[in-house]
């Protein structure tokens, strides 16, 4: 149960690079009125990252990857729940694994 | 600004506390695998809270990377923060800075997808969130530190983060005013992600996918609602 000063610099240099992006900008930009066109694109964020981040993981999860994803998405839109989507998708993954 | 509580922000997080607890019990899992302390997994865990991260720092540390090298990585990782604390940032206007500076801290894929539907956010609802998310990423990894030893298939548990993923795709996709534009963003992000994968392995992927999806998006939806006047 001790943390070692090398891994305490580490994390405390990981969480500083990580905290910057995370603050800046919400302290930042909720000063200012957005242009327009600005709001726009930002509404597409969530979903382009999204999308990336989830087809970036199912590049390594090999051939059970995408029918598990597609029970994930099966699920969330029958039943807008995302536990439910969740299981699915790790339950199928499992299966097939 | 609304004033919806701290307890309303809790119940909201459900959902994220659920699926972290399966991601951060993986994560805590081979956390204890890369010889980590369980002090360290409580550190990495509470004030790093990057899940994807927290993964990469675990794998460099087993290879012996220079933490220079892990720190670097973990920036261009996790720079994609800049575009979701922008985009919250609307939500959040007259709101004290450093109560802004609090919230976004805690700032994640997850948690954001879940406050994005919401204008204008309440701080303290986002509050309620945040903290709870937060705690139960702290517990499951340390759950799985505990079950170190016993687990041998984090890959299936692994399997939460994409899921998840794909359960907040769907989602935020029935809150998107324009649904066909949405669905033309989330292909063609998915696409030119892992493309970009493939080709350069690294950080820069979901930065650069989420940057064209977004731009995509807007460009369909100025070009139906009128065309431009110049080409």
């Amino acid at each position: 149960m001790e943390v070692r000063p090398e891994i305490l610099a580490l994390v405390l240099g990981c969480a500083l690079v990580t905290a910057l992006p995370r603050v800046l900008p919400l302290v930042a930009l909720s000063r200012l009125e957005l242009p327009p066109w600005l709001a726009d694109w930002m509404r597409y964020v969530p979903i382009a990252v999204l999308a990336a981040l989830l087809a970036i993981e199912l590049l390594s999860a090999g051939a059970a990857g995408l029918p598990a994803i597609m029970a994930a998405f099966a699920v969330a839109a029958a039943t807008r729940s995302l536990l439910g989507s969740v299981i699915a998708g790790v339950a199928i993954y499992w299966l097939l694994n | 600004m609304t004033h919806e509580s701290f307890a309303a922000g809790m119940r909201a997080a459900v959902p994220v506390v659920l699926g972290y607890l399966g991601i951060g019990i993986a994560a805590g899992v081979v956390e204890r695998a890369a010889g980590l302390s369980y002090a360290e997994v409580l550190l990495l865990s509470t004030v790093l809270y990057a899940g994807s991260a927290q993964f990469v720092v675990t794998s460099m540390l087993s290879l012996a990377s220079p933490a220079s090298a892990i720190v670097l990585t973990v920036f261009f990782l996790n720079l994609r923060h800049l575009l979701l604390s922008a985009a919250l940032a609307p939500g959040l206007r007259g709101v004290p800075a450093w109560k802004n500076a609090l919230l976004g801290l805690q700032l994640t894929d997850e948690t954001f997808v879940v406050a994005s539907g919401r204008r204008p956010l309440s701080p303290a609802w986002m509050a309620g969130l945040n903290l709870a998310a937060w705690s139960a990423w702290a517990v499951a990894n340390l759950a799985g530190a505990a079950l170190s030893g016993a687990a041998r298939d984090t890959r299936t548990l692994a399997f939460a983060l994409p899921a998840m993923f794909a359960g907040l795709l769907v989602l935020q996709a029935r809150i998107q005013p324009r649904l066909r534009e949405a669905l033309g963003v989330a292909l063609f992000s998915g696409a030119a992600g892992a493309g970009i994968q493939i080709a350069a392995p690294g950080p820069g992927a979901v930065i650069g996918a989420t940057v064209l999806g977004a731009t995509l998006g807007l460009a369909l939806e100025r070009w139906k609602s009128g065309p431009k006047s110049s080409r």
